[in-house]
């Protein structure tokens, strides 16, 4: 009959090209260079993954402009050349990196949107080495997209830097051979803010946590909670808050009816720009509890959240990465700052935020080690990152970690101000916490439970 | 053959002809072009083309047939990929049980929800699924992330027992694999120019996606299928004859729910990593645009929608004003910016608004989707067709 005629054809025909495609990649599939996407023309690509829309949206946007902005400096076609000036080697030699390149190829990018979710933040990443030969991935602005993406890099064997994460899990549980980050985490944050808290607020507290109901709030909550029960607070209530909540009032009149007179928001982005409103909203900032003045502290600070909170971030310590009046008021220890803030407020307008700084950092980072390296292959890079100090990059004496790829630099305690005179000035730097007070074991029990496997290089 | 019809076995045999050669013409512009933006021939994007494929000829057996609009189909492709990380997680990385378990999963998880919701129909049902998948959803991201991995989602550790096979690989977490052959590899063939992909992964998800679009097509035609088609076309007068369409609606969702689970277990075995966010309402709503965009209740229409929205998702999307400004480089400096900026809110992350707008298209214009775009080209261009189609009996508008 015609019709079976017709269908056993198409099914042979099926079947002799599926076969063949199963069969092909065993031999065709390793390439001659030995490692995944090498660039072989004149340029080389890197992959900028950041949220494009989505509650980071801004965050994104910031960390793309430092992205162009590292590129150029790389490419030596920016204004000026930036922290490639103050970046130096432990030895106090200047980087090997002359704004000629990488390697002597170009660098070029492509960039993607995360959407500040890990499948699409995946999605993004593949096409990024599938489609467009990145080398390298970098970028994002949630621990949840960055350990996504890491695991996927580690699969691929390309290097994945770390933008915005702050959760112990990126170089905790989740942490990759190929994988790196130079941001600070939960556990500094709570080893930096606990001193400072008990200075300024006396150790007999009662605390009350609201933390976001995802891992990042999770391994905030923990850090702070065992940094500051340690000076002697006490831990009244933790409640968690969903992560799509923008009104948190019910959540607020329960720490009224508490005998607690400090609140912790351990929130990020829309949610602490709406909790912290919440408060102040309630008078929370003019209570006497215990005779003592209540207070409120916001573990992860940043300026675009302050931004968004306006007046309310008054008064209110938190910590960060970094800032850009970081050289300015505490000296030469941070030289870099002002390199990077000149240059990049030439080319935008505005000073960078510490999403933007990090993620330019990274960059020159990955650059300069494949640099010293002398070769892109993912190993490589990943020998030439472990256990390299360096300093001139706005944090003064870096090391990044050989055994978790995490850096450890100073912290820095801030405060909204009270009076801001712009939109771009609204945290004053209360205190430097030095390396030594926020640096942990490897195996510190709120980073255990993963390994970093070893380095792959892909096909 | 196969017990189809000769237009069933044709059809089927061109999807299977499209999804064979898809990697060639996939890829229509040479590398290096300024076209080569518009390939979509490499692995990942290729196999989300059929995966969502399976996901909304699932769909459409329940949708198209019994006219039940579920708006928390996502829920059961999630649970599909989980049940299929844990697989990866505990016995092998063969991606065999992976996804049969999958399939076991997301049907019972299918049953139970479809038991409760198809107490009711019309919008009520739709409502009752929205609210399992998002109720769903919020365990997975919160309360259940100690077996979902919450935000994070849920991934391979090198800890792992994996009691059916080595648990590392040379210090790495081993890939899903079909027997040795990596999901992931890749053969690459350069003609000239031109360069194809041929990824193992795909091949392998493009084989269970003809199974499924020919146990579709089966439905379709079966007794069954007529009786489903009853159900939507006036449930009251089915019930009033004396019949129970209760089970048939039940069977049909639990079907289209191993469906779903099919396409979250395979999304799985391509890249082992399972998030909340697949389980969130918008990607029950995608599903639901790609049918209609399709065309609902046709056989091949939920399989082009799918193409289609996956294919502006990644290649409208990761345009930017960059590119926008060397395409339109051409032009005078002041038009250049002028067309640049009337452009720029349709693409990169304005897709969505791209989208939207061909969506509208399709429904005023083309109420059966892109099946009646493609029938109604072919009937302008070619010879006069038999005036009784069976394919047109099917085209109906989208509710």
């Amino acid at each position: 009959m015609s019709k079976g005629n017709l269908t056993r054809r198409g099914v042979l025909k099926t079947g002799a090209v599926a076969g063949a495609g199963l069969a092909l990649p065993t031999y065709l599939s390793a390439q001659d260079s030995g490692f995944t996407n090498a660039p072989s023309g004149a340029t080389v690509t890197l992959g900028f993954n950041v949220p494009q829309s989505g509650p980071y949206a801004d965050e994104g946007a910031d960390e793309l402009r430092a992205y162009e902005l590292a590129v150029d400096h790389l490419n030596g076609t920016g204004a000026d050349n930036g922290m490639l000036e103050t970046f130096k080697y432990a030895d106090g030699s200047g980087t090997v990196l002359k704004g000629s390149g990488v390697l002597g190829k170009k660098v070029e990018f492509v960039t993607g949107d995360t959407q500040t979710k890990s499948d699409a933040a995946r999605a993004s990443a593949k096409s990024m080495i599938e489609k467009d030969g990145a080398i390298m991935i970098t970028g994002g602005s949630s621990s949840g997209v960055a350990v996504a993406v890491q695991a996927l890099c580690q699969e691929a064997g390309v290097i994945f830097m770390a933008g915005l994460t702050h959760a112990n899990d990126t170089t905790g549980k989740d942490k990759r051979a190929n994988g790196f980050r130079h941001f600070f985490n939960s556990y500094m944050s709570g080893a930096a803010l606990a001193p400072i808290l008990a200075a300024q607020y006396g150790s007999d507290r009662k605390a009350y946590h609201l933390t976001a109901d995802y891992n990042w709030g999770y391994t905030t909550e923990e850090a702070i909670r065992s940094s500051t029960e340690a000076m002697g607070w006490e831990t009244v209530g933790t409640v968690l808050t969903p992560l799509t909540q923008t009104d948190f009032s019910s959540y607020i009149t329960p720490v009224l009816q508490s005998d607690a007179d400090v609140l912790v928001l351990n929130h990020y982005g829309g949610n602490m720009v709406n909790s912290l409103t919440n408060a102040v909203q309630f008078g929370l900032r003019d209570r006497m509890v215990n005779g003592k003045k209540f207070e409120i502290v916001v573990p992860l600070y940043s300026e675009l959240m302050a931004r968004g909170a306006g007046s309310n971030i008054a008064g209110i310590l938190g910590s960060q990465n970094w800032d850009w009046k970081l050289e300015n008021q505490l000296g030469a220890k941070y030289s870099g700052t002002n390199a990077f803030v000149q240059s990049f407020g030439t080319k935008y307008g505005f000073p960078p935020s510490q999403a933007a700084h990090t993620c330019y950092v990274q960059t020159l980072l990955y650059a300069d080690a494949v640099e010293r390296a002398g070769s892109f292959a993912p190993c490589a890079v990943v020998d030439a990152l472990e256990g390299f100090s360096f300093d001139g990059m706005g944090n003064g004496p870096t090391l990044y970690r050989g055994e978790d790829h995490q850096c450890f630099k100073d912290v820095i305690v801030v405060r909204g101000k009270e009076n801001p005179e712009n939109e771009f000035d609204l945290v004053e730097i209360v205190e430097v916490t030095p390396v030594e007070q926020v640096t942990y074991a490897p195996d510190h029990p709120q980073f255990a439970g993963g390994a970093l496997g070893s380095c792959n290089n892909g096909a | 053959m196969f017990g189809l019809d000769k237009k069933d076995a044709s059809l089927l045999l061109i999807v299977a002809v499209l999804v064979a050669f898809a990697p060639f013409f996939l890829n229509p512009f040479p590398e290096g072009s300024a076209m080569a933006q518009f390939n979509a021939g490499y692995p990942d994007l290729m196999q989300r083309f059929v995966i969502f494929g399976i996901f909304a000829i699932g769909f459409n057996i329940l949708f198209g047939l019994t006219g039940y609009l579920s708006f928390g189909h996502a829920a059961f492709l999630g649970v599909g990929s989980y049940a299929a990380v844990w697989m990866f997680k505990l016995l092998s990385m063969n991606v065999i049980p992976a996804i049969i378990l999958a399939v076991i999963v997301a049907g019972i998880f299918a049953l139970i929800i479809g038991y409760v919701s198809l107490r009711r129909s019309g919008i009520y049902f739709s409502i009752l699924t929205l609210a399992f998948a998002q109720m769903s959803f919020a365990l997975a991201y919160s309360v259940l992330t100690p077996i979902t991995g919450g935000e994070t989602g849920l991934q391979l550790a090198l800890n792992d027992p994996r009691i059916l096979s080595a648990a590392t690989t040379g210090g790495n977490i081993p890939v899903p694999a079909l027997f040795g052959f990596e999901m992931r590899s890749s053969t690459q063939w350069a003609v000239g120019d031109w360069l194809f992909t041929f990824n193992v992964g795909y091949y392998f998800a493009a084989i269970i996606m003809l199974c499924s679009f020919y146990l579709s097509i089966r439905i379709f035609r079966s007794p069954f299928g007529m009786m489903l088609r009853a159900i939507k076309s006036n449930q009251q007068r089915l019930n009033y004859t004396g019949l129970n369409s209760r089970p048939y609606t039940l069977a049909a969702f639990v079907i289209s729910g191993m469906y779903a689970g099919l396409a979250g277990g395979l999304m799985a075995s391509m890249d082992p990593l399972a998030g909340a966010e697949r389980m969130f309402w918008t990607a029950s709503g995608e599903v639901v645009l790609m049918t209609i965009l399709g065309g609902v209740g046709t056989l091949i229409g939920p399989v082009l929608g799918a193409g289609l929205i996956k294919y502006m998702e990644n290649i409208i999307s990761k345009i930017n004003s960059d590119i926008l400004h060397t395409w339109f480089a051409f032009l005078p400096d002041g038009l250049e910016d002028v067309v640049v900026t009337l452009i720029y809110p349709f693409i990169g992350k304005g897709w969505h608004l791209t989208l939207g707008i061909v969506f509208m298209l399709v429904v005023i214009f083309l109420p059966g989707g892109l099946v009646e775009g493609g029938q109604r080209v072919s009937r302008l261009f070619g010879r006069k067709k038999k005036a009784h189609d069976p394919k047109n009996a099917t085209t109906e508008p989208a509710e």
